[in-house]
Parts: structure tokens; C-alpha cells; sequence
């Protein structure tokens, strides 16, 4: 059976849509991240699913039971919330124990699952002190804690790792993953971060323009994006695009001319491309290399050099103006202003149409 | 700092620091001295040391007055803070409905004591009052809101407290408005009942100002004058006679300045005195809390 279902969930705000008819459907124990910018509906989202707002139309349903129609609190699902939300006069043990007080767990109970809880999450020091006493990175933990210790069957993380700084996040990040080894429920993540989708996830959902634009395993969103804009929000830097012209040819795969007019090679079949109409390429910077002169498939002249020890990524301009992320070795002689040859390898190139879906090497096109 | 830099400063601290020193610590110190003498409005004061205090000590209607004046602090302030808190929950929302509402509990406040008091005259008043007619039309007793030692006592807190809950619940709606949402949605999922939410979250929350409020309304109610004045004259028979009444016809009837500023100074202390005692309690309270 499926753990969580969503069928066709709408909402707006007033005259302001916000989410236009999302479905979904998660495995059992699946971490599922949803990502996207700002105002993309992620949260309307995953506040939808908790019941902290109320869908204009659709169902939510987990494991097989209606959750729309129920107050927060009956849905089976607990929520770490992006700045916490602790209860800041009650103590890490109560902020833990409330829920389950309020739900008529045994005494007993309460006491041995938030035991268990705050030695997994080594607070059990803590337990008596006040939220306003402890660290960012200890209250995300007693709040991760709150959640544990209701079992539920769906876990509900909003942002869980924006408010921690860059060392803690990485570490909580892990944690994150080993929690998720423990637990026997299903995950979602909040986040705009695509590098937290990227490790924690099963399978990102990615949402923008209040719509999912693409549901699939983090290497499959990164390798065949649907469309520009999974291409562009996925991947860091982001992914090169350039308008392009169709080669006529009678080869199987697509080639395609710049406007600088270099000729690229790719491993898209022919077949499935749209007749006619715009095509713009896609090329991840690593596909795009800095090479000698007589490597080189094109130029383009250097506008901005980042070195980051072990690769270097330049910035620069084709001719005619596209702008074009590269890779280069880490020890990399390339200076601002110079002219570099470029080398682009075609068998990683994507191509998109003027609808933006994307086509990709290697099989049909995933619209 | 250098001198020029010292004396900046003093510039502009001095228009306050001036008039402080004149409204207030002046009168403050010359009050205490005028305690000592025994003055009345025309000419000089003659040193009696304590013998204003000895005498106000044994004077039935002034340590009648105390009582007075604590019985109706007691009256009005607990109805007071849990009437202008249950206000503040009602109307914490974000409606045009309660933002009308909010305006109208308000506007009590900004009336001046006479129009108050006249107001409530008509409500009160023992033969033609509201609710004596309305008492009257049902066919009981009408209650002599005026006339009775206990009830006039009530007239004044009922007085009081429409007159002042437009503060108090001002403020606790500031201290409600500040709990983030957020623990709210956390309670909803943590199964919370309203009941609960209330104790384990709002009602923590709103600690420091439930203490204002009472800190705050104790200092005022302890001065309660122009009610006592306008509405029952000190009456019947002396019940309503507050301190500050006391204090007043003493200094105005009576032309005795010297025993009226000891009685003053009295009332001062004793202000003074319960609100640190407030203000201790309420400090050890929140250190056994560990800071926020």
C-alpha cells in the first residue's frame, strides 16, 4: 500500500493560486524532498498534508485512510518545524512529552519513549532545561525528538536544516539520513536547497509555479531534467542553455549549431524532437571543457574565473554574446579576458524544445 | 571621553534632567519636608518632627481610609486583569469585527472621570438608574448601588474597571499578538486541547504581562480618587473614603497641608513598597523558570 497519496490537490488564497492540481504518491519509508524556490508551493504543500491549512479541492490519504477532513493532530503525522516551534516554558522533557500527554499515552510510556528518544539524539543532559537555555543545533534536536516520539507513519520536516549554520548543517544533515534508518515511517522535506534534495532523498519532487515539474530519483532529476526548469534549479552551477539550430542530417541523433555556428554532436535521437519550432541546448559545465587551441570545438572569451582547489569554473562569452559556464582543471592558468578554446561533449548534452520539455541521450524522450 | 565631548552630552540630557528635577524630585523632597511641619495655606510652616505620622497613626478615619483602599484595589484589580485578559483572547484576531471591537472596549479609557462617573450615576443612581429601573420592571428589589456601605463599594470597582480595562487589555493583546504562530500549529499537532493550549502556551507566554498589568493597575488603584469624589462623595457614612479622598480633604477642606502630605507620603511609601514586593516575587518566579 501506499503511504501517502495526494490526488489532485488545489488551492488559492484568495484570487492567488497556489497549487494547481498536485498528485503524488510516496513508497512506504520513502524520503521524499520537495524543492523548489520560493513561493513555489512547497509549503502549502506539506502544510496541506499536516491539516495546518485546509485544500480547496482534492484528497490526502495516508495509508489507505482519508486524512483531509482530520484535525492535525488525529492525522498520524508529526512535524519539525523550520524555527522549531518549541514550547518555550515547558522543558525539553515536556516539549517531548506534551503531545503524547494530550494523546493519553501512559505515564510509563511517555517516560521510556522520550528516553529513547533523547539517547538517540544524545539531549538526555538536557532534558530538564528550557529551550531559551539551549543551541540552535540542540533544539532542532529536541524538536526532531518531539516528533519521534509520537511513531508516527509520516514525518513533515520544513526546512529542517535553514537555520543551522554550515558545519552543523552538514552534521545534521547525516543525522537526518540515520534518523531515517530508524524510523519506520515515510519522509518529506521541505527545502530549497538542492544539494540537501540531492543526499537525502529517495526522490525529489521538484515544484515550481505552483505545480510538481518533476518526481524522480535524485541522479535521474540531475541526468534527464523534464524541463528548463528542473535543468536550470537542479545542478550547481546551473546548467548552460543556448538557443540552437537543428542540423538537417540523416543520422539518428540530433546535431545542433550554436550561434557562434559550432557544430554540436549529441546523443539525442532525432526521433523524438519536435518538428521545427526553437530548440535550446543544454550542457552541464562539466560537459563544457577548457582545452588547447587545437582541441578546441569553439571559443569564447573570459569574463569571471572561480577556483575552487580541485576544479575551476570560468565564466565567459561565446561569440555573439551567449554566456557559457565552464570547467577547467584546478590549477588553471585561465585569467579574465583571455580567449579559451572550448570542448564540448556532445554525448552529454540535452536539447529542449520550445515548450521547454526536455530530450534526452540515450532513450526516448522523458516529456 | 574628552570635556567637550562630556558636555555635549549634557546638553542633552539637561531639558530633561531639568525638568525632572522641578516636577519631580523637587516636590518630592519639599513633600517630605512639609510632612514635618505643622502648615496650612496661609503663611509659614512650624517643625512638629513626627508628630503629623504619630497622629495620622491614631486617627480612625485616616487607617479607615487604608482599609477602604486596599478592599477596592482588591475589588478591581484580579476582575480587572482576568476581564481585560479574557477580552484580549476574544478579540485577537485579525476581523473587522474585532478591530471595531477592539476600538469600542478602548474608548472607555480615553473618557475623562467625570463623564464616567456621570455615566455611571445613571446607570446606578437608586431611584431612576438603569438598573434600578430595570430591577424595578421585573418586579424585585432594586440593589441601593449608592447608599450602602458594601454595595457603593462595588459601584466604585464596577466603575473603575469599565473605565480602565481598555489598557490592560491593549496590553495583553501586544504580549498575545507577540507568541510566534507557529507554536500554536505545534500544539494542534501535538492534539491540544483550546483548554490546554491556553495553560501550556498562551497563558505562560503572557507571565510578564499578566504581572505589568497587576503591577501597573495596583500602583493606580491604590490613587483611586475622582470615582470616590464624584460618585459617592466618600459616603455613605465614610465607607467609600479612600486614601487619596482623605488626602484631599484634608489638604482642601480642611487647610491642614502638613498632615495631609504625611498621609500622602504614607500612601507613597506603601505603593512603593507593594510593587517591589510584586516585582521580587515575580523575579524569583522567573528565575526558577531558567531566564526566558
Amino acid at each position: 500500500m501506499a503511504s501517502l497519496e495526494i490526488v489532485d490537490v488545489r488551492k488559492s488564497y484568495g484570487e492567488t493560486l497556489v497549487l494547481d492540481g498536485v498528485s503524488l504518491a510516496m513508497e512506504p519509508r520513502e524520503f521524499v524532498a520537495f524543492l523548489g524556490p520560493s513561493g513555489s508551493g512547497k509549503s502549502t504543500l506539506l502544510r496541506i498534508i499536516a491539516g495546518l491549512e485546509t485544500a480547496d479541492s482534492g484528497e490526502v490519504r495516508l495509508e489507505g485512510r482519508r486524512i483531509d477532513a482530520l484535525p492535525p493532530g488525529d492525522r498520524g503525522v508529526a512535524m519539525v518545524f523550520q524555527h522549531y516551534a518549541l514550547y518555550p516554558h515547558m522543558s525539553v522533557f515536556d516539549n517531548m512529552a506534551f503531545g503524547l500527554r494530550n494523546a493519553g499515552v501512559p505515564k510509563a510510556e511517555i517516560e521510556t519513549r522520550v528516553a529513547e528518544a533523547a539517547r538517540v539524539l544524545e539531549i538526555e543532559a538536557h532534558l530538564d532545561k528550557k529551550p531559551g537555555q539551549m543551541s540552535g543545533g540542540q533544539r532542532q534536536r529536541v524538536a526532531i525528538g518531539r516528533a519521534i516520539v509520537k511513531h508516527p507513519r509520516l514525518f513533515l520536516l520544513d526546512e529542517p536544516l535553514s537555520n543551522l549554520d554550515a558545519a552543523l548543517r552538514m552534521r545534521t544533515r547525516v543525522e537526518l539520513a540515520q534518523l531515517r534508518q530508524r524510523v519506520d515511517a515515510a519522509v518529506i522535506m521541505v527545502t530549497h536547497d538542492q544539494a540537501e534534495a540531492m543526499t537525502l532523498a529517495d526522490r525529489i519532487i521538484v515544484m515550481n509555479d505552483r505545480r510538481i515539474q518533476q518526481i524522480g530519483p535524485p541522479m535521474e532529476i540531475y541526468a534527464r531534467p523534464a524541463n528548463t526548469f528542473v535543468a536550470r534549479f537542479v545542478g550547481s552551477p546551473a546548467m548552460n542553455l543556448a538557443p540552437v539550430d537543428l542540423v538537417e542530417g540523416g543520422g539518428p541523433f540530433a546535431r545542433v549549431k550554436l550561434p557562434d555556428g559550432a557544430e554540436v554532436e549529441t546523443r539525442v535521437a532525432q526521433a523524438g524532437l519536435p518538428k521545427g519550432g526553437v530548440l535550446q541546448l543544454g550542457l552541464r559545465p562539466e560537459s563544457v571543457r577548457v582545452v588547447p587551441e587545437e582541441e578546441a570545438t569553439t571559443s569564447a572569451k573570459v569574463e569571471l574565473v572561480e577556483r575552487l582547489g580541485e576544479r575551476t569554473l570560468v565564466y565567459a562569452t561565446l561569440e555573439g554574446g551567449q554566456p557559457v559556464t565552464a570547467e577547467d582543471k584546478g590549477a588553471s592558468a585561465v585569467r579574465i579576458g583571455d580567449r579559451v578554446g572550448l570542448r564540448v561533449d556532445g554525448s552529454a548534452a540535452h536539447l529542449f524544445g520550445a515548450d521547454g520539455a526536455g530530450h534526452h541521450a540515450g532513450a526516448a524522450a522523458a516529456a | 571621553m574628552n570635556a567637550r565631548g562630556r558636555l555635549g552630552g549634557l546638553a542633552f540630557v539637561a531639558p530633561f534632567l531639568l525638568a525632572y528635577t522641578f516636577l519631580l524630585i523637587y516636590p518630592l523632597i519639599n513633600g517630605i519636608i512639609l510632612s514635618f511641619q505643622h502648615v496650612d495655606l496661609f503663611g509659614g510652616g512650624r517643625f512638629v518632627g513626627l508628630d503629623n505620622y504619630a497622629r495620622l497613626f491614631a486617627d480612625a478615619t485616616f487607617l479607615r481610609s487604608i482599609l477602604t483602599t486596599f478592599m477596592l484595589a482588591l475589588m478591581i484589580v484580579p476582575l480587572l486583569t482576568i476581564l481585560s485578559l479574557a477580552l484580549a483572547l476574544a478579540l485577537n484576531r485579525a476581523t473587522r469585527g474585532a478591530a471595531i471591537f477592539r476600538g469600542i472596549f478602548f474608548s472607555s479609557s480615553v473618557l475623562s472621570v467625570t463623564i464616567v462617573t456621570l455615566i455611571w450615576r445613571f446607570v446606578l443612581a437608586p431611584d431612576a438608574g438603569l438598573l434600578s429601573e430595570t430591577a424595578q420592571a421585573l418586579g424585585a428589589e432594586p440593589i441601593p448601588f449608592l447608599s450602602h456601605p458594601t454595595w457603593s463599594l462595588w459601584a466604585l470597582a464596577i466603575t473603575t474597571i469599565w473605565w480602565s480595562i481598555g489598557l490592560p487589555m491593549m496590553l495583553f493583546l501586544a504580549g498575545l499578538q507577540q507568541i510566534p504562530g507557529d507554536v500554536y500549529e505545534a500544539a494542534a499537532l501535538d492534539r491540544a486541547s483550546r483548554w490546554a493550549t491556553l495553560r501550556r502556551v498562551t497563558l505562560p507566554a503572557l507571565k510578564r504581562t499578566v504581572v505589568l498589568v497587576v503591577m501597573l493597575q495596583t500602583a493606580a488603584q491604590l490613587q483611586i480618587f475622582g470615582q470616590a469624589q464624584l460618585l459617592t462623595g466618600g459616603g455613605p457614612g465614610g465607607s467609600t473614603r479612600t486614601m487619596v479622598l482623605f488626602i484631599f480633604e484634608t489638604a482642601f477642606a480642611r487647610w491642614e497641608l502638613g498632615y495631609a502630605t504625611a498621609a500622602a507620603e504614607i500612601l507613597f511609601l506603601l505603593i512603593v513598597a507593594l510593587t517591589l514586593a510584586q516585582y521580587a516575587a515575580t523575579m524569583r518566579g522567573s528565575e526558577a523558570d531558567g531566564g526566558r
